[in-house]
Order: structure tokens, then C-alpha cells, then sequence
């Protein structure tokens, strides 16, 4: 008999907001000394409350907004109550019967339209380290805003697992609201996989959920072997049991993790420290506007305005810094008689470094002349001025201590210079800047 | 002059202003008082010696950085906080100083004291009766005398019964007045810090003092409490509401005469008494304690063994009993017979209320069914137990704010009268409590220790 995947997949996703879900400590944990991130709210001391972060809520309905999803205009947190040691309270802050988006859907290569049940905002939990027999606790990561985005079981195969991925975490840097890092966390994968007789529709009466994995090859080859395990013991009449089980990247195999016995009772119950979550018409539109373009949408313009292949488009949308870049190389390369199509064909073949090279480099390279470049000082100097009084938020971040911020400003004076400001000298120029800056 | 420590608090700043003594002299007189009837009363089971603020009794479950918060339980029997309530903070601004951290039952839950893991704490009118509970301490040294005046806190009727028990004003703010930042949660959709005082108004300096938003507790209102003094009030024409419910089966004929009294008395100075029915307080108490060891079961969970030292087999046995019972009615297959009924219950109480105060500006009655009972006479049976809160649990259940105020004596012991106002009316209940207690002066009456 042949048979068919019914895979579903949960994706949290950690935001890069500047402090944590509930309290004001920096959620800019990664690499920095345990537990020096902490507060009584974090640590779950005795008589601390919870205060909700507005930005973390903005993020989450920004990516609700990029899913197609509906904005709940009521919304409440629930506690999930179960015992871990990386636990502080006892109980994660979560969403669980009113998430904040629902019923949102995302297109991907192969055409299919993948449900999406919800993305719902949550706090995440502290870190376990086992050393020497003994384990550490750091709570750093204690309360950093973590948004889940749950879809219906509409994968059935894993090229599409591996597609809805990416895509995902497209489109969260395209939001700005995570660096969707898989290796440091940022963003975390589970599926839950089942396999049933092909050309049969009901859901099959188990699922095994697979958990704890950290990168999307190690995820793939796991859904793999998982419906081909699956598969071999449906052969022998085998019955499958609902389970949570890990990946064993040594011995390229799933192993059971937790049974369905032993599985818990969340005892989920409405948040009593937090007021129900209300979302305004006014706010929704504001929070809608602020939703850059997104890849999809960036490149069915590119085809259709700049008359670029579907695969052009396609590689120069991956990352909104590569767009960008590759925006202001047409811009400019209109005064110079470059075509859109010339630009693209360039950076796609020769994949240009656009943290290094300038717009006006490209040009130059495909027109084989000197088109200008400004190096002058104070001429720069004026350009950054201006870039930084447009862009007062990323000024903020940068002094907040985000040094990759820089990068924004660098790409507002290229649009203010055509792409002609030299990198090399506007760098320390933009720097001196904020250094002085109160 | 008169002994410096029977002084209100308001009295006692304009003494203070007038320079009748010093802070110092202030608190030298309350530390002299601790010390010689402290060990009688178990009131107190931290003590500063200040020599300058205002002196205040802080209840145990309220953090105070760098003094030890126990709450009463042996689970934090060594836990030195590293933050500061916002009460606290508040308090610290207005020149008072934390006097010292009074006993209670373990995590606030218990009606009589005997809970605490420190020893009960006895009431100053009998030594051989309950001083009721949770906030035991704080109401035994305002009633003793040992400070200028008390925090409590009340889930249930915390502040209010120990007060009716020990003959001094409680007032239970509406829920989100005050801050519960750094108020060790009990029951967290029913938890409010409340001042304990020797006068009504003094309760009002104080809820002024501690009210109002912090960006801590999401549920805490902004706006400050605030009021001019009370100083002249009149009850002419206003409306007290009288729920036959709270004078029905159980309630001691004793206290019932007292009431009835109190409220003719209301009568006298020009209220109108009108009748008002609060149909489903008999199912108060059972909604409360589904709801409450609900959310008390899950705050619980983070004494889990690993931090604070000690395992969970120090916690008491009312500790344990409500968070199974919590554990109980939020499981999978009970949580809609039990967690969702209940908070169908408590829309119904909340219902009774709006719907009672359309007829009335107030609502009086007992705060508690009986005076002050004799040590260990309940601790063998927590049901009758829980029954000595059925009067003051619904206003938790609907939010609203309660006072009590002393109001006479059965046998020799103090009655309060409970005054309930609507959510965020404190204003009106403090009148109408100001105006019996200046028409009456049960509050000048002193135990004699």
C-alpha cells in the first residue's frame, strides 16, 4: 500500500524587542553572563507580577498581519501549568482558547495555500546547562517574548515542511521582529507527523510530535526517517503510538522522548495577573501600515514593473538588504542608462558582497566606467545628518546597544546619495555621529 | 497629654507637627509597648528598632527588601527579599518606616491566625480567643497598640474579620486600587492590600498613601485615592442597603443585636434603610474556594524545591489541602464542572451587587457571624471554618471595597459592622463609617492587656 505524510508544524519564534515580555529586563540574552539579565518578575520571585510588553504584541500582530491572519480584537493569556526546573514560576504565560491571531494561511513554491490555525504570543523559559554531573540554571532567557505560530495538518511532504520554513523565516527578518537564528534559538521547529493510507482524507487517530530540534536539515531528516519508521511498522500491523520523540544526529534516528502516558495536564487557566487583551480598529490600521512590503509581494513587482525573470526576482528578494540594494542600483542606474534587467542579471550572476560594494561600484562594473562616488568629508558628514534624523528609531536601537543597527543608517544615506557615499569613509563618520549623540 | 501610643495617625502627625515629641520619642514608645506585650500577643515576628518615620506594622506576606518575609510559612522561613512592595516604596515616601513584619496564617490562608508556622498569634481583648485571620498580627498590634497603624491584605476577608474580631477599623480596597506588586500572591484575581487602622480616618490617609498605578500590577487603576478629610460628614438621605442573606441561619443572636443596633444607629443620623436582596451569597463561599485554590495552585507551583531551600512537604496542611483542591477543579474532565461553573457563580454574585446598588449607596451587616472564638476551637474543621468568611467573601468575588468598623460588644467581645460600597466608591463607605464612628466612639475603647 502506498501512503500518504500528514505532517503539521509549531514554529516559536523568539522577538528581538529591547526588554522581555513581562518585565523590563534586556532580552538581549544570547552570550552575555548568566543571570545577569534578571529581575523579581523573571526570577518568579514571591509577589511579582507580570506587565505586559506593547512592542512584543505589536511584533506578534505584525506576523499575524504577514500570515493572512485575522486579529483577534479580544484576546486573553492563560497559564500552562507544569513543573520544569527552568520554570520560574511554575507556569508559562501563554495563550491557549483566545489566541491573538487566527485563522491566517501562507502560499508556498509548490502553489499549496498552508493553513495557519494561530500565532499566539508566549514567554519563553530559562536554560538548563549539565556539567560535571550538576545542572545550571541561567534565567536570562526567562520571559524573552516568544510568538508560536501553529499550522493546520496540510503538509504532505517534506520539501514543503522545508519551503514553509524558510519562508517563515523570511518573512520574520523582513518584519524586523526576530534574527530567526535557528543555531542560537531564535527560532525552533516541531512537527507533528503521522502518515495514513494514500487516497484516504481523515486525520489518522495518532501523531508523533517531534521536539527539541535546531536546525532545518536535522528537522528534515527527522520528518524522513519518522515516515519511513512509521511506514514499516503500519506494514507489520503495528499500532503507533501517540509520543513526543527527539533526533539522534549520531545515529540518524528518532528516539521516544515522552509517552502519552506520561504526558500533561497543562491545567491551562485564564491569566488572572493580566487584563484581557483589546486591540482597536485605530491600532490595527497603524500596526498594518508599518508591515513593509513583503517577498512575495516585492517580487511580483519586480516581474511585473521591472521586467525581471521569475527567478531573478525570486533570489533578489531572499533578504530585504539584498532588495533594497538592489533598488537603489536601479535607481541610480537610470541616470546611467542601466536597465533594471542588466542590474539584476549582474548581482544574481556575480552575487556582489552588498556590505562591501557600493550601487555605484555595480554600475560602474556593468557600464565598465567611473560613474562617482562621494568621498568628501563633510559632504558625507551632511548625508549622515540627514539619514539619522530620518531613522531616529534605529538611532535609538543602536544606542540600546544593537551595533548592527549602523546598518540601516548606512543604507538611508545610499538612498540619499544615489549609492554614491563610499562605505569605507561613511562608516566611522556615522559612528563618531552616534558616539556624540546623547 | 495622652499616652502617646493610643494616638490615631492622624493624630499623631499633627502631634509630630506640633512638636509634641519626637519621631524618635514616637518610636521609642512603640518599641517599649512591643516589648512588654509582644510576647503575650506573638503579634510580631520581626521587629526594627527605627528611631525616626512614622512607625507601621507591615503583614508578613508583603515584601519588604532586605527584612526577612516569611508569609507566615516555613517555606520561606529564611527568605530575605531583594525588592521592596510597592506599598512599601510608598509608604517610604510619606516618612513612614516599617516597624516590623507581623505574624499570619501560612500565604494568608486561614481565618483565625493558627496556620502560621510561627505560632498563633492571640487576641488582645481575650488571650484565649482567635484574633482571626489571615492578617493576625497586623490587627492584634493596631488594637494593642504597638504601632500607628497596620497593612493587611484580604482575598477573602483577611483585613476585615480580624478587624470586626480585635475591635478595629479593616478596610479592603476595590480590587485594583492598590498595587499588589510585592504582595506574595494568594489568590491573585482576589488579593488587595489594605490599610489597618485606629480610626476611619486614618484609614483614608492611608489608602490615599498606597493607592493608585505603578506599572507593576497590570490590573491596578492609575489615579491615586484622594479625598479631602472627612472631617463634618453627613449621611442625611444616603441609602444603606440591608441583605436579609447576611442575617440568616448562623449568624450568633449576640452579633445580630449588636448589627441591628449599628444599624438603627445609621438610621438616627439620617440614612435611609432600605431592604436588598443578595441572592446567591449562599454559593459564595463554595465559588471561593474553587476559584481561589485555583489560582493558588498554579502561584504555589513556584516553591517547587529547587530555590528557597526546603521541600514542599513544608508547607502546611491548609497550604496542601488548597492546592489540591485547585489542582483538582483545573484538571482535564473537571475543569468545566468546577473552574468554569465557578466563575459562572462569581458573574452571578457580581450581578447581585450592581443590581443592589441601584436601590442603595452602601450595604451594611456582619463581617462575621460570631465574635472571636476559642483557640483551637476550628482548627479540626476546616469547612466551619471557611463558613466564618461567607460574609465578607463575596466582596472579593465581586471586586468591590468593604470596611469594617467597630460597632459594640457581644460578651465582651468586639463586632464590626461591614460597610460595602461599589467598585471604586471607597469614598462613600469611609462617610458612612466615619459618620457611626464619630457618633459612637466604639473606636476609643481599648483592650485591656
Amino acid at each position: 500500500m502506498n501512503y500518504e505524510p500528514v505532517i503539521g508544524l509549531e514554529v516559536h519564534v523568539e522577538l528581538n524587542t529591547r526588554s522581555k515580555m513581562f518585565c523590563r529586563c534586556s532580552a538581549d540574552y544570547f552570550g552575555k553572563e548568566p543571570n545577569t539579565h534578571t529581575c523579581p518578575v523573571c526570577l518568579g520571585l514571591p509577589g511579582a507580577l507580570p506587565y505586559i510588553n506593547e512592542q512584543a504584541i505589536e511584533d506578534c500582530m505584525k506576523i499575524g498581519l504577514a500570515l493572512n491572519c485575522k486579529i483577534s480584537e479580544k484576546s486573553l493569556f492563560e497559564r500552562k501549568n507544569y513543573f520544569y526546573p527552568d520554570l520560574a514560576k511554575g507556569y508559562q504565560i501563554s495563550q491557549y482558547r483566545w489566541p491573538l491571531c487566527i485563522n491566517g494561511k501562507l502560499k508556498i513554491e509548490n502553489g499549496q495555500w498552508i493553513r495557519i490555525n494561530r500565532a499566539h504570543q508566549e514567554e519563553d523559559t530559562g536554560k538548563l546547562t549539565h556539567v560535571d554531573g550538576a545542572t545550571l540554571i541561567d534565567f536570562n532567557r526567562s520571559g524573552v517574548p516568544l510568538v508560536e505560530i501553529v499550522t493546520e495538518p496540510d503538509f504532505h511532504d517534506v520539501e514543503a515542511v522545508r519551503d514553509y520554513s524558510k519562508k517563515l523565516q523570511q518573512v520574520f527578518r523582513y518584519l524586523g521582529v526576530s534574527n530567526a537564528d535557528m543555531e542560537r534559538g531564535d527560532m525552533r521547529l516541531e512537527a507533528n507527523v503521522s502518515v495514513r493510507p494514500e487516497g484516504t482524507t481523515d486525520l489518522p487517530s495518532y501523531r508523533v510530535e517531534l521536539k527539541n530540534i535546531n536546525s532545518f536539515r536535522f528537522m528534515v531528516a527527522a520528518i524522513e526517517y519518522e515516515i519511513k519508521r512509521q511506514i514499516e511498522a503500519l506494514e507489520k500491523g503495528e499500532k503507533i503510538l501517540q509520543e513526543t520523540r527527539g533526533w539522534d544526529a549520531e545515529q540518524k534516528s528518532t528516539y521516544i522522548q515522552r509517552s502519552k502516558e506520561e504526558a500533561h495536564d497543562y491545567r491551562y487557566f485564564p491569566e488572572p495577573d493580566l487584563p484581557q487583551l483589546t486591540v482597536n480598529s485605530k491600532q490595527l490600521t497603524e500596526i498594518t501600515e508599518e508591515i513593509p512590503e513583503l517577498p512575495w509581494d516585492k517580487a511580483k513587482r519586480f516581474v511585473a514593473d521591472l521586467g525581471l525573470t521569475e527567478a531573478q526576482a525570486k533570489i533578489l528578494t531572499q533578504s530585504k538588504e539584498l532588495a533594497d540594494f538592489f533598488e537603489i542600483v536601479v535607481e541610480h542606474g537610470k541616470k546611467h542608462a542601466v536597465l533594471a534587467k542588466d542590474a539584476a542579471n549582474f548581482i544574481v550572476n556575480k552575487k556582489p558582497d552588498i556590505n562591501s560594494m557600493l550601487p555605484t561600484q555595480i554600475i560602474e562594473e556593468i557600464k565598465g566606467k567611473n560613474v562617482g562616488k562621494i568621498e568628501d568629508e563633510a559632504e558625507l558628514k551632511s548625508l549622515a545628518e540627514q539619514a539619522i534624523q530620518a531613522d531616529l528609531k534605529t538611532v535609538e536601537d543602536y544606542k540600546a546597544g544593537k551595533l548592527t543597527a549602523i546598518q540601516a543608517l548606512i543604507g538611508g544615506v545610499m538612498k540619499l546619495s544615489a549609492g554614491k557615499a563610499d562605505v569605507s569613509k561613511l562608516k566611522p563618520i556615522l559612528e563618531k555621529i552616534l558616539k556624540e549623540k546623547p | 497629654m495622652n499616652n502617646i501610643t493610643s494616638l490615631t495617625l492622624t493624630e499623631t502627625l499633627e502631634a509630630l507637627k506640633r512638636k509634641d515629641f519626637s519621631e524618635e520619642e514616637l518610636n521609642k514608645a512603640y518599641l517599649e509597648g512591643i516589648e512588654k506585650f509582644n510576647p503575650k500577643l506573638n503579634a510580631f515576628l520581626e521587629v526594627r528598632k527605627n528611631k525616626s518615620g512614622i512607625p507601621a506594622a507591615i503583614k508578613d506576606a508583603i515584601i519588604t527588601r532586605g527584612i526577612k518575609t516569611t508569609a507566615g510559612s516555613k517555606i520561606l522561613s529564611n527568605f530575605i527579599p531583594p525588592y521592596n512592595a510597592t506599598v512599601i516604596e510608598n509608604l517610604l515616601e510619606q516618612g513612614v518606616s516599617v516597624l516590623g513584619k507581623t505574624n499570619c496564617d501560612e500565604f494568608t490562608m486561614g481565618s483565625s491566625g493558627e496556620n502560621s508556622a510561627y505560632g498563633v498569634t492571640k487576641n488582645p481583648w481575650d488571650l484565649n480567643k482567635v484574633p482571626g485571620g489571615s492578617s493576625s498580627g497586623s490587627v492584634a498590634a493596631v488594637a494593642a497598640d504597638l504601632c500607628t497603624f497596620a497593612l493587611g491584605t484580604d482575598t477573602g476577608g483577611s483585613i476585615r474579620q480580624p478587624a470586626s474580631l480585635c475591635g478595629v477599623v479593616g478596610l479592603k480596597p476595590s480590587y485594583g486600587r492598590v498595587s499588589r506588586y510585592g504582595a506574595i500572591a494568594m489568590a491573585s484575581s482576589f488579593d488587595q492590600i489594605g490599610p489597618i487602622t485606629k480610626s476611619v480616618d486614618d484609614a483614608r490617609l492611608v489608602l490615599e498613601w498606597i493607592s493608585g498605578g505603578d506599572n507593576y500590577d497590570s490590573n491596578c487603576r492609575k489615579e491615586k485615592f484622594k479625598i479631602k478629610s472627612l472631617a463634618g460628614t453627613n449621611i442625611k438621605g444616603l441609602k444603606v442597603g440591608v441583605p436579609k442573606e447576611y442575617f440568616g441561619k448562623g449568624l450568633d443572636s449576640g452579633v445580630e443585636k449588636v448589627i441591628q443596633a449599628a444599624i438603627k444607629k445609621l438610621e438616627e443620623l439620617g440614612a435611609e434603610v432600605v431592604e436588598v436582596a443578595l441572592l446567591h451569597t449562599e454559593y459564595g463561599v463554595a465559588a471561593y474556594y474553587i476559584l481561589g485554590p485555583s489560582e493558588i495552585s498554579s502561584n504555589y507551583a513556584r516553591f517547587d524545591g529547587i530555590r528557597y531551600g526546603g521541600t514542599r512537604n513544608n508547607f502546611g496542611s491548609e497550604v496542601k489541602r488548597r492546592i489540591m483542591l485547585g489542582t483538582y477543579s483545573l484538571s482535564t474532565g473537571y475543569y468545566d464542572d468546577y473552574y468554569a461553573k465557578a466563575a459562572k457563580v462569581r458573574t452571578l454574585i457580581r450581578g447581585d451587587f450592581e443590581k443592589a446598588f441601584e436601590k442603595c449607596d452602601v450595604i451594611v451587616g456582619p463581617v462575621s457571624p460570631t465574635t472571636a472564638w476559642d483557640l483551637g476551637a476550628k482548627t479540626d474543621n476546616p469547612l466551619a471554618m471557611y463558613l466564618s468568611d461567607v460574609y465578607t467573601i463575596v466582596a472579593n468575588l465581586a471586586g468591590i471595597p468593604g470596611l469594617s468598623v467597630p460597632c459594640g460588644f457581644s460578651e465582651g467581645l468586639p463586632v464590626g459592622l461591614q460597610i460595602l460600597g461599589k467598585q471604586w466608591d471607597e469614598q462613600t463607605i469611609l462617610k458612612v463609617g466615619y459618620a457611626y464612628e464619630q457618633a459612637t466612639e466604639w473606636y476609643k475603647e481599648k483592650p485591656k492587656l
